[in-house]
């Protein structure tokens, strides 16, 4: 059986079999139906891991999971017992949440508002899947276990929720999860989701969320990913847009030893709007992918990105930005940005801004520009007193705060702020 | 420039417009059987009476070939070819190699006159006043005349059919070729490697300026043959030379497949300008026929503060898959692209370019306009690399992509990858149609649909087009109109 597995990959593939070996022992206990996980398995089978040979994963490759040995069994079939410090919460301290921990759904640590349905992943999984190119979803598809599925009912604005995940070892040995939450908003709803993952040791977090937007329904997608040191986190967004809807999201990634961030937003009404902006502070040897994919598939949509990656140490950042105007899509307005701030001379940036354009009528532009501090903008601020790793964080913080500004949520923006603050702080000698 | 006769010129060949270049010379070819082994490779190398390392060289090249796999990354879409079933060696039939003009087949010499290519020395071309051009004329897959030789081995330039320079300058060929793109860089350098039939060959020595503008003529002619030339050009130091490229097949309902290798080199203070006017048959408007366009063109800047500088109009082939890149390794060597494409019909498009940044404040600049119109798909593809040691690179990218019609595509996708955090990278890329208020503009002023669309698609692409030597800009401008024609209305 492994053989026959080795033989079909491509060659140079990852395999991907200690995630298809975990499968083959869980089976029988995994929620839901068997049809969309065996072609999960089968995809990963064929396919592997993705890595540098596929386009999508150029500059990102997962080889350093397969290096690890998971922990073999699911978290018990209950919630997982142990007490769990949430992270720094800010003015959102006593917002409505949904908390997982390993994960699993935690209701000792959550609270719903009345205008929020929830409910746990039972198994359900959309219909995303069969792309050859998609194994990040596979992956998660193979092993859900848990999740949670969120609806707002038409017409109700049901104002800010927390979706916090902490992640952990289980007793020391590195552990894998793969949430599946879906968040439904029906016309006219209104939410502003805060996603917070965080956690410690060595663990993989791969969620994945559906999200579906209903006509003229708005969701504001806020995120913040500080991840421990040792972990992984490869993620994925699948956000379906109809009519007068608007996606807004911002996602600032702090944290992980090896991070993919995929948001996959796709315009499938008229006059709807989608925002996928970004901010990645990485060092050390952090090595983090922010990558978007927006599908113009109806008249008169509009699309917005601001990207910024600031690199430090050995750090490398990657943004990989496709726009795609199907040929239904006229008038549409696309525009994204992305630049990166190099402070070290051995980061990393690798940038890959990509517009795909079947219609004519459209306005489509992006930019990208990589370079370092301004020196004159640092002479300008030591002539007057500044110290050097003062001016330093100062202009950081001006080049990131055109990203920051976006978020227009003022405690989930003061949040930001104070992640940023502890992670400058950690830095200094 | 006489512009009365120009926009003349320019008006004909809108309204007769197609492809004026479609015509079949009917000449006696020596051809090897169709199908591609070892033994077609010693064939040719026997035939081109080569030395026993160009056939060893030839024969590395093509184990490398089989295996390797053919790209399918780029955004084309084409049914499988089948390489055994071309010729891989089509040569006008001779007695001895020509020793003058005189002795080449006159039908031949007709053939470019028909292009309007001044074979003959002193010829006049577009008006302008004795010719200051030396040609390489490369019929199918052999280099047929090269013109005013004598007046540049006065100045030590050395300009001839490849494969004469292996027989005359072997030391020069085998220390040079390879060198910037090595037998199995690519499926298709590889195969190029295996059966290159001809090409030209150029060395500028030491502190020489090139007298003139070095031309070569490419013309696939016979059917169901490839073309796979090589260009080897050479500038030692403080030398400097331009180079023209042009090229046309006759009308065809099959593809036939067109896969060249063209190496450049830059040594300290060298200069090489290389201008590109592709104009291989695009295919019908169904989208029959057609030249397969898979090029590697690649210049090493080895030099310091070297130059290099490419320009292309491409107008025609069914598929083009081409991106002349600059490998700047001398310090503050200059690359530099500029390219046209337009694609109408069913022509698909990927191209673009390459700057890898090694030396220390090297500098390039990209400037890419592509044009879809038809059914058409243009992509462009490019990429920028700033290696560790590459402190001050600065490279500065424009894209812009203009659609004409509903039913095309235009594609743009650039990979940026920076590990040096003193270079500098800038990328900036648009796409959009023709403004209504423009063409209402042109329209205004009695201009019908067409030419307007002209006169506006001619000012989108001025940045690149002024960057041509004066004669070829003139040639691009026709080219651009009929390409385009049929697109609008």
């Amino acid at each position: 059986m492994n053989i026959v597995a080795q033989k079909i990959l491509p060659p140079n593939a990852t395999s991907a079999e200690p995630f298809l070996a975990r499968y083959r022992g869980l089976r029988a206990g995994l929620p839901g139906p068997r049809a969309p996980r065996e072609a999960a398995a089968d995809l990963l089978r064929r396919r592997g891991l993705p890595g540098p040979r596929d386009e999508a994963w150029k500059y990102t490759s997962l080889r350093p999971l397969t290096e690890l040995q998971f922990h073999a069994a699911l978290t018990d079939a209950g919630d997982h017992p142990a007490p769990v410090a949430l992270p720094h919460l800010g003015a959102l301290a006593e917002s409505p949440r949904v908390v997982f921990v390993a994960g699993r759904y935690r209701a000792d640590l959550s609270q719903l508002p009345d205008q929020i349905t929830a409910r746990r992943f039972a198994g359900h999984l959309g219909t995303q899947e069969a792309a050859d190119d998609s194994q990040l979803l596979a992956l998660n598809t193979l092993l859900a276990e848990d999740g949670a599925l969120l609806e707002v009912a038409a017409g109700i604005d049901a104002g800010t929720l927390l979706l916090i995940h902490m992640g952990a070892d289980l007793s020391g040995t590195p552990a894998a999860f793969h949430p599946r939450h879906s968040v439904h908003l029906g016309a006219g709803a209104a939410l502003t989701l805060v996603e917070i993952s965080a956690g410690q040791g060595t663990y993989l977090h791969n969620p994945v969320m559906d999200i579906d937007l209903a006509a003229g329904a708005r969701l504001a997608h806020l995120r913040l990913q500080i991840e421990s040191p040792q972990a992984f986190h490869i993620g994925a967004v699948h956000a379906a847009i109809a009519e007068r809807a608007s996606y807004d999201s911002f996602s600032l990634v702090l944290g992980a030893r090896l991070a993919r961030s995929e948001i996959h937003a796709r315009l499938g009404g008229t006059n709807c709007h989608a925002a996928l902006n970004a901010a990645q502070v990485l060092r050390g040897a952090q090595h983090a992918d922010f990558t978007t994919v927006v599908s113009h598939d109806a008249p008169c949509g509009t699309s917005r990105q601001t990207v910024k990656n600031v690199l430090d140490d050995h750090a490398r950042g990657v943004f990989q930005g496709k726009i795609e105007v199907a040929r239904a899509a006229q008038k549409t307005d696309g525009y994204q940005m992305n630049q990166a701030l190099l402070l070290s001379p051995h980061a990393e940036i690798d940038s890959k801004p990509q517009l795909e354009i079947f219609a004519d009528d459209v306005k489509c532009s992006h930019g990208a520009t990589v370079g370092e501090l301004d020196a004159d903008q640092m002479f300008f601020l030591r002539s007057r007193g500044i110290p050097q790793a003062e001016a330093r964080g100062m202009l950081v913080r001006a080049f990131l705060s055109e990203a920051l500004d976006l978020v227009q949520h003022d405690a989930a923006r003061a949040l930001f702020d104070e992640a940023l603050n502890a992670w400058w702080e950690t830095q200094a000698p | 420039m006489p512009a009365v006769a120009e926009t003349l010129d320019t008006v004909r060949a809108v309204t007769d417009g197609g492809y004026k270049w479609g015509f079949v010379t009917d000449i006696e070819m020596d051809m090897a059987p169709k199908g591609l082994t070892e033994d077609t490779v010693r064939l040719i190398s026997a035939r081109k009476q080569e030395p026993a390392w160009l056939l060893e060289w030839r024969l590395r090249a093509f184990a490398a070939w089989q295996a390797m796999e053919e790209p399918h990354w780029a955004m084309l879409h084409y049914p499988p070819i089948d390489y055994q079933d071309a010729h891989y060696y089509a040569a006008p039939r001779k007695k001895d190699g020509p020793k003058s003009l005189d002795e080449v087949d006159p039908a031949l010499l007709r053939t470019y006159e028909k292009l309007g290519i001044p074979l003959r020395e002193r010829a006049f071309l577009a008006g302008v006043e004795a010719s200051n051009i030396a040609v390489d004329a490369v019929f199918d897959s052999v280099s047929v005349a090269t013109t005013f030789r004598a007046t540049l081995a006065k100045s030590g330039v050395i300009f001839c059919p490849i494969s004469e320079a292996v027989r005359d300058h072997p030391e020069l060929v085998q220390k040079y070729m390879g060198s910037v793109v090595p037998p199995s860089d690519n499926f298709f350098a590889a195969l190029n490697s295996a059966v290159f039939t001809d090409g030209s060959f150029v060395f500028i020595p030491k502190g020489v300026a090139c007298p003139m503008e070095l031309s070569t003529y490419f013309r696939i002619n016979a059917r169901n043959t490839g073309q796979f030339e090589r260009t080897l050009i050479i500038a030692e130091d403080g030398a400097s030379v331009s180079y023209l490229e042009g090229c046309t097949a006759p009308m065809r309902d099959e593809n036939q497949l067109h896969a060249a290798v063209v190496e450049l080199i830059a040594m300290d203070d060298a200069r090489i300008k290389y201008s590109t006017v592709q104009n291989w048959y695009p295919g019908d408007a169904e989208g029959r026929g057609g030249i397969y366009n898979f090029v590697t063109k690649r210049g090493v800047c080895r030099g310091a503060r070297s130059k290099i500088s490419w320009t292309q109009v491409e107008t025609g082939s069914a598929i083009t898959w081409k991106y002349p890149s600059c490998v700047l390794q001398g310090d503050g060597s200059i690359g530099e692209f500029y390219s046209v494409a337009v694609t109408n019909n069913r022509q698909q498009a990927d191209t673009g370019t390459k700057m890898i940044h090694i030396g220390r404040d090297t500098t390039s600049t990209i400037v890419s306009k592509g044009i879809s119109a038809g059914h058409s798909n243009n992509t462009y593809r490019g990429l920028v690399r700033v290696l560790p040691k590459a402190a001050g690179a600065r490279n500065h990218t424009q894209c812009d992509s203009l659609l004409i019609g509903d039913q095309c595509g235009a594609h743009t996708v650039p990979y940026i990858e920076s590990r040096n955090a003193t270079a500098r990278v800038e990328h900036e890329a648009t796409t959009s149609k023709i403004a209504e208020d423009q063409l209402f503009y042109c329209r205004q002023r009695g201009l019908s649909e067409e030419d307007a669309v002209g006169l506006i698609v001619n000012g989108f692409c001025r940045e690149v087009l002024k960057e041509l030597p004066m004669e070829f800009a003139v040639e691009a401008q026709k080219l651009l109109a009929v390409s385009l024609e049929g697109s609008v209305g």
